[in-house]
């Protein structure tokens, strides 16, 4: 008897979260057997207007439209901008010192293989909210955070 | 030789016995029509893309990576064809332009590039020839459609804002320095430079070994 309770206790809370979706996450909340309607795809922000790093080593994020840029083998779009020759027409900033090393710190003459296809690294941005929540917290807040509580605890 | 076009000159100059004065100018009023007409309906007709497409190199090859770009797809839907940018639009350029093209039917008889792998052996030859033309007419086929005085760059993002003041509206570059590669994909661009540096460096070295004793030489060389 107990046993039947239970599990139909288990039943009951079950198909209740699923009513509420609860096991949704980032997944539209149309049923498996419904055809869900398409969001839009957002526009990448193209303010041409550099955005703060996260923390010092994070690669800077790419504040323009990047659509059609021709990245392989034979060409390399980004760098007809970003290369150490073409920012004195482009005023782009130039890909940092450490694109030039191989692995081992070595400074080559010219971008590193390993370090040419940039957007393995760099990437642009949407204009969305979040879909997760995220809790960084920068760490000069941090630090902010730390000292307030130093002066507080004196 | 000399004998047969005297005696030809002599026939032309001879008024004609059989043939009436209507008979000749309304005949020769009517194939002018027909000879004309005939010859510039096939003009038009070789500067179609239905033309253009209708060989394999450029229907599997240029025309395939033209189709997502931005001169055949948007969100206004007016988009370029082949000639709208390969052939210039005036009458005279236009038939020097296909004079030229009779290499190209040519290289269609002779298979020049009737593989990929030809194809992408001739890319950067193909791809310079046409940088080359633009740069000598000032990039004029951009400049059917996209012109200096209609461009408003307040609608522009700030970087093409600051690019075109810089470059385009004071005449110093035209559209194909900064503009290449965006109707067809690049060629092997490593020994190319892509717009060229306002400060000039030094060439790109070739490709494989080179002895220190010739780096030597050539800094001595570069020197002032």
């Amino acid at each position: 008897m107990k046993r039947i309770l239970l599990a139909a206790s288990l039943m009951l809370a079950g198909s209740l979260a699923l009513a509420e979706n609860q096991l949704g996450g980032i997944r539209p909340v149309t049923p498996l057997d419904e055809e869900s309607e398409a969001r839009q795809i957002p526009n990448v922000v193209n303010s041409d207007v550099r955005q703060v790093r996260n923390y010092p080593d994070q690669p800077p994020v790419i504040p323009h439209k990047i659509d059609n840029y021709q990245l392989d083998l034979n060409a390399n779009k980004c760098l007809t901008c970003h290369s150490r020759t073409a920012v004195e027409v482009s005023q782009a900033p130039m890909i940092s010192v450490t694109h030039f090393m191989d692995r081992e710190g070595q400074t080559l003459a010219s971008v590193s293989p390993r370090r040419y296809f940039c957007t393995q690294c760099h990437v642009v941005q949407h204009d969305v909210e979040p879909v997760v929540v995220n809790g960084f917290v920068d760490v000069d807040r941090v630090l902010d955070f730390m000292r307030g509580k130093k002066e507080g605890g004196q | 030789m000399l004998n047969f076009l005297k005696r030809l000159w002599f026939i032309i100059r001879q008024p004609a016995t059989h043939y009436s004065l209507g008979f000749l100018t309304m005949g020769g009023f009517i194939m002018g029509i027909i000879f004309w007409g005939g010859f510039n309906t096939a003009l038009e007709v070789t500067n179609t893309e239905a033309f253009c497409t209708s060989c394999h190199e450029m229907r599997d090859n240029v025309y395939q990576e033209l189709k997502p770009t931005i001169h055949y797809t948007n969100r206004s839907g007016v988009r370029a064809t082949c000639p709208d940018c390969h052939v210039p639009h005036d009458w005279t350029d236009k038939i020097a332009r296909k004079m030229q093209a009779s290499k190209e039917v040519w290289g269609k008889i002779f298979g020049t590039i009737n593989t990929r792998e030809k194809f992408l052996e001739k890319r950067l030859e193909l791809a310079q020839h046409e940088w080359a033309r633009l740069e000598a007419n000032d990039s004029l086929e951009c400049r059917n459609c996209h012109s200096a005085e209609s461009m408003d760059v307040t609608r522009q993002s700030k970087l093409a804002a600051e690019a075109h003041e810089r470059f385009l509206f004071t005449g110093e570059r035209t559209c194909i320095n900064c503009h290449k590669g965006i109707a067809h994909h690049l060629p092997d661009m490593s020994q190319q430079a892509f717009v060229e540096p306002l400060t000039p460096t030094t060439g790109h070295l070739e490709r494989g070994p080179v002895r220190l004793a010739e780096i030597e030489a050539y800094l001595q060389s570069a020197r002032p």
